[in-house]
Order: C-alpha cells, then structure tokens, then sequence
C-alpha cells in the first residue's frame, strides 16, 4: 500500500495541476498566465496542466484583488480542492491590494481569506517569475505531503 | 422543461469571472440574466485621493489588455481640460502604441476563440504570434503588459532608429504569419459550422441596443472611432473593417481584419515619424467638463471628467466597450443552443474588468 | 457644460429620449455627477449618430424619483443600475431591476460615491 502511495505522490510532484482563478484582477496577470502555457514558455513540458476543475488541481493560482462579492467564491473554490493543496497569489494585487488598496470595494490581498504559499510579485510578473512560482509551491505540497507520511 | 443552468463565474471557457444565470428548454436557451460583479473595485472613486497624474497608472489597470489605450484616453480628455498643446512625436508614438496593443489584443481574442470552439492548435499559432508582439513592447517599453508610456502632455519613452527598423521588421513577420493563418481561420469548414449564424445581430439591432467596436461592423455600420482623428490618426490613411452578416463569424473576420489594418497604421506612423520634443511642459489645473472617446480594441471607449480646479479630479466616469456590448449579448442569446453560449459570448470579446472597473 | 448640450426635467425626458431613438441615434452611456453645492445630481446622456455627439443633462434634487429610459434603449438599463448602486439616484421601472445589488453584495449598505442613500435605505427598510 505504501509503495502504491509513493508512487501516486511522485506523480503528483512530477505533473502537477494548476487551476486558475481571476479574483478580481484587471486581466494583466491572466493573459501572462495563458502565456506560460503557450509555445514561447510552455509549461506543459514541465508537466504543469491547467485545467477547469478545482476537485482535479494540486495548485491554486489567484490573480487580482479580493472584493465583497468573489471573497465567497474564491473561499469555494479552495474548500473544493483535495489535500495537499498549495496557493499561489499572484501580481502586486493579489499580494496586497496593489493600487486598488484604497478603493472601497477591495477587501485586500488573497491572503486575507485563504492561507497563502507563495507570493509572486509584479505588476504583471513575467511569465519566467510565474514558473518559478508554481515551481516553489510544488516543494511546498512535497513538505505537506512528507508531513502527512 | 424549464431549466435554470448557471454559467460561470469560475468556467474553462472564461478567463473571467462573469455569472450568467441561463434559463434552458431542453437544450434551447430562453432568458439570459447576468451576474456582475465579482470583479468591481471601485476605482472610479480613487480620483478622491489620487492626482490626475497618478490617476493615470489606475485608469491604465481598468484592463491589462487594453492598458495603454485607456491612459491615452484619459491624458487626452485631461489635456483637453487643460489645453495642453501636444508634441506630434508623442501623437504619432500614441498611435504606434496603441495600435501594437491591438495587434496582441485580437490576436489574444482569436485564439481564445479558437480554444473556445475546441481548436487548440489553432490557439497555440495564434499565441506564438502574439508573442512577437509582447516583445516589441517589452523592448520599447519595459513590460509585458502594462506599458504605462502615456503621461498627461505626451509620452514617456522614446525609440531610436536602430528600434524603429526592428519594429518594422517585426511587424512585417507578423503580418506575413497571420496570413498563414487566415486560411486556417476563415475558410475551414468546422470553424464556420462552429460560428456561421450563431448569435445573430442584425443592422437595426445593433444600433437600438448600442454595441460598438467589432460587435457593430460585424453588422454592417462603418463606425470607428479612430475615423474623428484623435492622437495623430487623422494624419493617417485607415478605413475601418466591415462585414454585413452580423453572427460570431462575421465578428471574427472583423477583428482578424483589423490586425493587417494595424499592421499598416504602425508602419505608417512610424513613416510619418516626426522629431522634436516627447512631453509638453504645462502649468494648469483641470477644470471643467469634457468628454473623450477613442477606438479600444473592444470598441468605443467613452470618457467622462469633470475637475474642479484642484490637481484631484471631482469625477471620472469611464464607459468601457464591453459594458455598452452586454445588452447586445443578452439579446443574441435566447433561442440559441446550449452547446454555442461559449462561442457567442466570446464572440463579443468580453473584458469584465473593464466593464466593472 | 459641454457642446451639444441640452436640459432635459423629469418629464421630458422620455419624450426628447423617444425623439432621439426614432431619428436613430445611439445611446453612449449614461453619466452621473453628485453637484455637492445644492445637494442634486446632475444626469447626463450620451447620444452619437455618425461620429456627431449629443448629451442631455437632467438635474434632479436628491430624493427625487427619475424615470427609467430603459424602456426606450435597452442598453441604458446597465448604466442605470449601475448609478443606482453607486449613487442611490431612486431610478423608477428598470427593465431589469438589480435593486443595488448589480456590484455590491446586499451587506453594503452604504451608497460608496456619495454620503446621500435613497434607494438602499428604501431597500433596508423593505427587508426589515
């Protein structure tokens, strides 16, 4: 059973799945996202597959701010996903609130609803930065993975 | 059987949270109702505690596609409020900007549309194409995607002759692989079962419900906002796209089109190149009244500002092209079948955070 | 003021709307302005036929009910649920009426643009 269970979580770890959600976000980082998966970057030769359904995905990537009405949503879209699971907010709006901090619809950062792992930083990143990102959360599901045996 | 199916807010399809509440018999919609909101901010109220200079880098993050498009209406409406005379050079770099945003908008659009009906190859040309595009702005601007070059009284950044030829070189391999493509697109047979006659805008309809943009010429009506010579078009030869059929397909020509139009308006802005100074020094405070319209690649943006004579702006009120394309979408849905909701609602090329700002 | 500018009242504004959309003009957008001094807001419509544009500007006393133009152009019934959210200007017969709820969740009560809440008062009261 064990070696059954290794084995699943090398895969895992190997190929993960990326599900994306736009929380608010003016587009920039979205379209940067997209991308990563297209022919210049490509990170499907990583193994990273962006799919639609949040049941199937490893990694949660959020773009934008959080705002009364998505706060829901996003919190959905988190409880949806099997453990472990790791987020990565994205772009300076999804870290803080970014220029739109002040207006009066914006709650603030993703982190101000769901745990966080990584914070990728700029206004957009550039897709190199977004790799690196999913890069690092995977490490970060491999520690929850290690600690749940 | 009556059937309430919810579409969206989080959808493969859509890159963007909209929520449409679908009302199906059998597998025919009735009613459309939409859900907004998910990605309001509110940034119209930021004018309270941001200047209209730093205004600029928040009306550029209404949309990250569109970025550079919104800034130059925004220093356009507030140079007009306070009658700065612009250099030409930083008009015809407006020009040259803006239209290498359209470029990467459609091509962005056609292969999400692509991908919308299921041709992923097709998608993944497109991008590679665009990608072009992106480096032409990331070496004349410094980003990817928000390339703030637009400052109130002109431009922020210059190109030299040695980037001029590049930029030109680039284009041309741009235009020559988007014709590779045209014959892929336009006269496929799956790709025109997919979207002849689906979601159908007629003359009269497009004009009573207000769309605009490609939404309006798919049916028919020669209007381009870019035809009142703003920025330095009005020194430049352009006739805008038009098609008659007003269905998803005549859309999607519309926009295809419009990328060798763009193509011809960077080369000839860069053609007409004039020296001389980039910004324009000014000592003024905005008051007043204005309004200010220019061609985004969604279509017709409108803005309104109003000043009362301090450096913060009393109102800006921005009408965004897919806000003025959402009626349209909401009556081209019903009788239409569940399979085609995706492909008609991309087919207006629907950008929600611009049209919730 | 703007060029091409034209007052309108409550009462007229329908008829001048009916005027304009029979000689085939196209709504641009609807926008409003809190006039602080006097305590109204001033409404104003955007109109385009063949690159001409043409505005109406209605100024309405805060409380004051205004009638929907949406009945007329469908397209106005976004922009006018989407002032009554922000500025609580009481709209009247919507064609689809999202009750200050287009953007903002039901727990905002407060109209964000400006200090004055008509409609949502309205709406609190009628839940209460």
């Amino acid at each position: 059973m064990s070696m059954l269970k290794d084995w699943i979580n090398k895969g895992r770890l190997k190929s993960p799945w990326v599900v994306h959600f736009d929380c608010g976000s003016c587009n920039g980082c979205d379209i940067e996202v997209l991308a990563c998966l297209t022919p210049v970057y490509d990170v499907e030769r990583f193994g990273i597959l962006n799919i639609g359904d949040p049941k199937h995905a490893d990694v949660l990537l959020v773009t934008g701010t959080v705002n009364h009405r998505n706060k829901h949503v996003l919190k959905n879209i988190y409880d949806q996903m099997p453990e472990p699971k790791a987020v990565i907010a994205m772009g300076a709006c999804g870290l803080t609130g970014g220029v739109f901090r002040e207006a009066y619809n914006v709650v603030g950062g993703v982190d101000k609803v769901i745990p966080v792992d990584v914070y990728v930083r700029g206004c957009p990143p550039k897709p190199e930065a977004i790799i690196d990102g999913v890069v690092l959360a995977l490490e970060k599901v491999k520690a929850k993975l290690e600690a749940a045996g | 059987m009556r059937t309430i199916l919810p579409f969206g807010p989080q959808h493969p399809v859509l890159p963007e949270p909209i929520h449409l509440k679908l009302v199906v018999e059998e597998e025919k919609v009735v009613e459309a109702l939409p859900n907004l909101g998910y990605v309001h901010r509110g940034l119209e109220k930021l004018t309270d505690i941001r200047d209209y200079n730093q205004m600029v880098n928040i009306v550029e993050r209404v949309c990250g596609i569109c970025s550079c498009i919104h800034a130059l209406n925004f220093c356009e409406a507030v140079e007009e409020m306070m009658k700065i005379e612009v250099p030409q050079r930083a008009h015809f770099l407006r020009v040259m900007w803006s239209e290498i945003h359209r470029i990467h908008s459609h091509l962005l659009w056609l292969g999400l549309f692509a991908d919308g009906f299921g041709f992923e190859s097709l998608f993944m040309q497109l991008w590679r194409i665009r990608e072009r595009s992106m480096d032409l702005m990331e070496a004349t601007a410094g980003n990817r995607v928000v390339i703030s070059t637009n400052i109130v009284g002109g431009v922020r950044k210059d190109i030299t002759e040695e980037q001029k030829t590049w930029i030109l070189a680039e284009i041309d391999k741009i235009e020559a692989e988007v014709r590779q493509v045209e014959k892929t697109l336009l006269s496929d047979y799956t790709v025109k079962s997919r979207c002849c006659g689906k979601g159908v805008l007629t003359k009269e309809q497009a004009h009573q419900l207000g769309a605009v943009g490609p939404c309006l010429r798919g049916s028919g009506w020669a209007q381009d906002a870019r035809m009142t010579g703003y920025a330095a078009y009005g020194q430049l030869d352009f006739e805008p796209v038009v098609e008659h059929d007003g269905d998803s397909y005549a859309r999607c020509v519309v926009r295809f089109r419009e990328v060798y139009t763009s193509c011809d308006l960077v080369r000839q802005a860069l053609a007409k190149l004039p020296g001389g100074e980039l910004a324009a020094k000014f000592k003024a405070k905005p008051e007043g009244e204005v309004w200010r319209r220019v061609e985004q690649p969604r279509g017709e943006l409108f803005y309104y500002i109003k000043g009362n004579g301090s450096k913060f702006l009393e109102r800006v009120r921005i009408r965004t092209p897919t806000f003025a394309n959402i009626p349209p979408l909401l009556a081209m849905l019903p009788g239409c079948d569940l399979a085609d909701v995706p492909v008609i609602v991309l087919s207006i090329d629907p950008c929600i955070s611009c049209t919730e700002r | 003021m703007l060029a091409n500018e034209q007052a309108v009242t409550v009462d007229t504004l329908i008829p001048e709307c009916q005027t304009r959309f029979d000689a085939g003009l196209r709504l641009v957008g609807i926008s409003a302005v809190e006039i602080k001094t006097d305590s109204t807001f001033d409404v104003l419509y955007h109109f385009d036929k063949d690159l001409q544009v043409s505005h109406l500007r209605l100024n309405v006393p805060k409380a004051d009910a205004v009638p929907s133009i949406s009945g007329v152009y469908f397209a106005a019934l976004l922009a006018e649920n989407e002032i009554k959210d922000q500025f609580g200007v009481n709209f009247q017969n919507i064609v689809i009426d999202f009750g200050c709820t287009l953007y903002l969740e039901p727990e905002v009560v407060k109209s964000p643009f400006c200090t004055f809440t008509f409609a949502k008062k309205d709406k609190v009261k009628e839940e209460a």
